[in-house]
């Protein structure tokens, strides 16, 4: 019922935009026609002109991603077990955290060129922060009871932050998941709309450039398709990565 | 030579003094109950024999070692909840075995073996939050009895369990305490429950109200084992040698109390 109620309500935004466009209510130049999206989107697919493109924004994403997190996690272990030099460090993170990081594109097309790395560097200061704030945080909140009673069972300070900090942290870089993809991805495409020869991004600038509004958003309509993608890849990293934590539809026993 | 000897151990915070100058000896085999009024500083006593927190002053030694830092000779039931919430329950068991440098497969065995003998057979799997309180808390009791330690050090391990429950754990402790293999294991078992600490002990030692908390009595608990903790409440020398007590630890309840209630 649901999911009829929700095809009513697309196919009656989707009409009313497209009598609006047909009539001249909505100037076709600004906001395009449905039918000529959904044409340039399958002229995109059958002449295969948008694989290169996708591979490219997507392999961005993924860079970012992996590259983040994987930094986010490192500074935020390391500055969370090490509170004194986390208080100097303090007001430099804060600001850079607040700064619209953005702006920091065209540095970084100076920087990269106008290739992959421009891209792959601004969708890791955006993923970064997110992953470095909440491992910091997991940090924070690992029970001393649980870190007390790995200690009487022998481990190591090494062994702690392997058994106990990691894992502890993990579980809140995987509640952050959703964003920090989402983030990735943001920052991939900005950065090609910035400057880049070639991805989505790139499709759209290019489109926009020649007033083909269409193709704008045939641009949009795909990375929205590859964002849902993406997020229930995650949805499904999540059920099959944190079965240890409970939720609220689970059972147990008493 | 004692199992656990605290000499003249004192603890401070700051300028709170938690634990005065405290000596207290514990025979090897002995079970040793602690009681006294809520935050007087129990828990501190057994962090000591832990290697958990050092002494501000004086020492805690241990089969003849001074304690400094882990003692490797120890276990330790915790109040709370000490699982690591990521491992089922067979990899809890098994995490000290392994942190000692077990292979996965043999520690995993031994794991087994362990959760049978406190009646989680079958539960391996399971992971702590799928697991009853009663569950966990056996868990836990695996967990530590696997590494065999000389030393057990408890925090009022089963406060947090129902009354059935708890009465079933109690039990099942003392068997595995009176029926394990080789030397019968020091217990040092922390809790404000005196009908626990009689039933279960061979002393019972009464701390003072905080601060500056010290042991300012010693009873011996002369009642014959095997003992059923349910049943022997109902003996006349149980009752003689809870009142005897009791006449003791009241003025240092209501002591704490008064106080809880002025401040």
């Amino acid at each position: 019922m649901t999911s009829l109620y929700r095809a009513i309500l697309a196919g009656l935004l989707i009409g009313a935009w497209y009598l609006g466009s047909k009539t001249g209510v909505l100037s076709p130049l600004f906001f395009g026609r449905p039918s000529m999206i959904a044409a340039q989107v399958v002229e995109w697919f059958s002449t295969g002109e948008i694989w290169p493109h996708l591979a490219i924004t997507l392999s961005e994403t993924l860079m970012a991603f992996a590259s983040g997190t994987t930094g986010g996690v490192l500074a935020g272990l390391w500055l969370g077990l090490s509170p004194r030099t986390l208080s100097v460090l303090d007001p430099f993170i804060k600001a850079a955290n607040a700064m619209p990081r953005v702006i920091l594109a065209p540095i970084f097309a100076m920087w990269f060129g106008l290739g992959m790395g421009s891209k792959v560097a601004l969708g890791f200061t955006l993923v970064f922060f997110i992953v470095f704030f909440n491992v910091l945080q997991g940090v924070r909140e690992v029970s001393p009871v649980v870190l007390n009673g790995t200690r009487m069972l022998g481990a190591s300070r090494r062994q702690l932050l392997r058994h106990v900090y990691l894992p502890a942290a993990m579980s809140w870089v995987f509640s952050s998941l959703h964003i920090s993809v989402g983030m990735a991805f943001v920052g991939a495409v900005i950065a090609e709309y910035l400057g880049s020869a070639a991805g989505v991004g790139y499709l759209i600038l290019q489109a926009q450039g020649v007033f083909d509004v269409d193709a704008v958003f045939a641009g949009i309509a795909v990375l929205t398709a590859c964002a849902l993608a993406l997020d229930a890849l995650v949805t499904l990293a999540e059920t099959k990565l944190l079965v240890w934590q409970p939720r609220a539809d689970m059972p147990r026993d008493n | 030579m004692s199992a656990l000897a605290f000499n003249q151990a004192v603890v401070r915070f700051g300028s709170a003094t938690i634990l005065g100058g405290t000596s207290l000896e514990i025979a090897p085999g002995e079970f040793v109950s602690v009681v006294g009024p809520t935050g007087c500083g129990k828990s501190t006593l057994l962090n000591l024999a832990a290697g958990l927190l050092a002494p501000s002053a004086g020492s805690v030694d241990c089969l003849g070692t001074k304690v400094s830092g882990i003692n490797r000779r120890a276990g330790y039931l915790f109040q709370g909840e000490s699982l690591m919430p990521w491992r089922n329950a067979r990899d809890n068991v098994a995490a000290g075995l392994q942190f000692a440098g077990m292979s996965k497969a043999q520690s995993r065995a031994q794991a087994e073996a362990w959760l049978d003998r406190v009646g989680l057979h079958g539960a391996g799997d399971k992971y702590p939050h799928q697991m009853s309180g009663g569950m966990r808390k056996r868990a836990q009791l695996a967990q530590m009895l696997i590494l065999d330690p000389d030393i057990l050090l408890m925090d009022e391990p089963f406060s947090a369990l129902d009354v059935q429950t708890r009465l079933m754990m109690e039990n099942e402790l003392l068997s595995l305490w009176q029926n394990s293999e080789g030397a019968r294991k020091t217990v040092l078992f922390i809790t404000h429950d005196l009908e626990e600490a009689i039933g279960l002990s061979d002393r019972v030692v009464v701390l003072s109200a905080g601060p500056s908390t010290t042991p300012i009595a010693d009873f011996r608990i002369d009642l014959p084992r095997p003992r059923d903790v349910a049943e022997i409440r109902h003996t006349h020398a149980f009752q003689d040698m809870h009142a005897k007590i009791w006449d003791v630890l009241r003025d240092q309840v209501l002591k704490t109390y008064r106080r809880s209630v002025a401040a």
